[in-house]
């Protein structure tokens, strides 16, 4: 697998630092010219993932978030978002479309189900009081170069 | 400021701005609900003309509003939404309450 181009960010959990992860997550991928709705998927997914740090992994504290992306040959994207926060005990229950274990704040429940939908493959690992690791792949190939 | 709240008396349309994610919702959702606490509207509109991107909040933020309106029996309309944001409505359930037609814009003093 060749990497073309590899990246990595750390940064407190802080809510702002939401649309600083996607920003910086366009920039990188901006060299393969993603069409808009591929770029606007990437952009959800990664502020999900890292939403769900700021709000579930550090609900006390701000901890910090680390981002890895890689592209590799035949315009493969690779997001690996990491926190040291408390971690999910049921990922199966997480993962739930609609559940929140969040009671206050209009959390609607679909972090992981827009980061399943806008991506291509996603796995989640976790382990209470250690932390949680999400690994989202996305092919950015177009219509064009399908065939 | 991320939303421009105009109070049209039997209507209060929410104009939002910018990018619609946890951090920007916060402050989008106490100005929006001070107007209707106001106002106890039978419509509240959410102009989506200028947000340019949106992530689940976004949905937390229209269900919110829902079930504030529903208290005072109001209803919540979307409208001016662009493909992507209209992409994330519908997979948060939500896309029946798009105004389709656009072109009859809502007259805004």
């Amino acid at each position: 697998m060749e990497v073309l181009n590899e990246m990595k960010l750390s940064f407190p959990s802080r809510s702002q630092n939401e649309a600083f992860a996607r920003s910086a997550v366009s920039a990188f991928i901006a060299p393969l010219d993603p069409t808009v709705e591929q770029l606007n998927d990437v952009k959800a997914a990664v502020s999900e993932a890292v939403t769900n740090c700021i709000v579930h992994a550090y609900p006390d504290e701000i901890g910090a978030i680390e981002l890895y992306a890689r592209i590799t040959a035949g315009r493969t994207l690779y997001i690996r978002i990491k926190d040291k926060g408390c971690g999910i005990a049921d990922i199966k229950q997480a993962m739930t479309p609609l559940y929140t274990s969040c009671a206050e704040g209009e959390r609607a429940g679909l972090g992981f189900a827009v980061m399943e939908c806008f991506t291509d493959k996603l796995t989640v690992r976790s382990t209470p009081e250690k932390g949680t690791s999400v690994a989202m792949t996305k092919c950015l190939v177009t219509k064009d170069e399908q065939f | 400021m991320p939303v421009t709240v105009i109070n049209e008396g039997e209507s209060v349309t929410a104009l939002l701005k910018g990018d619609l994610d946890h951090h920007s919702v916060m402050q989008i959702r106490r100005e929006i609900d001070s107007a209707l606490s106001i106002a106890m509207p039978q419509v509240v509109f959410l102009d989506f003309s200028e947000v340019g991107f949106m992530d689940s909040s976004g949905i937390g933020l229209i269900l919110g509003r829902m079930k504030a309106a529903e208290g005072f029996g109001g209803r919540v309309v979307i409208k001016n939404t662009n493909p992507y944001t209209a992409k994330m409505i519908r997979l948060g359930g939500l896309g029946s309450l798009i105004l389709e037609g656009g072109k009859k814009k809502e007259r805004r003093s």
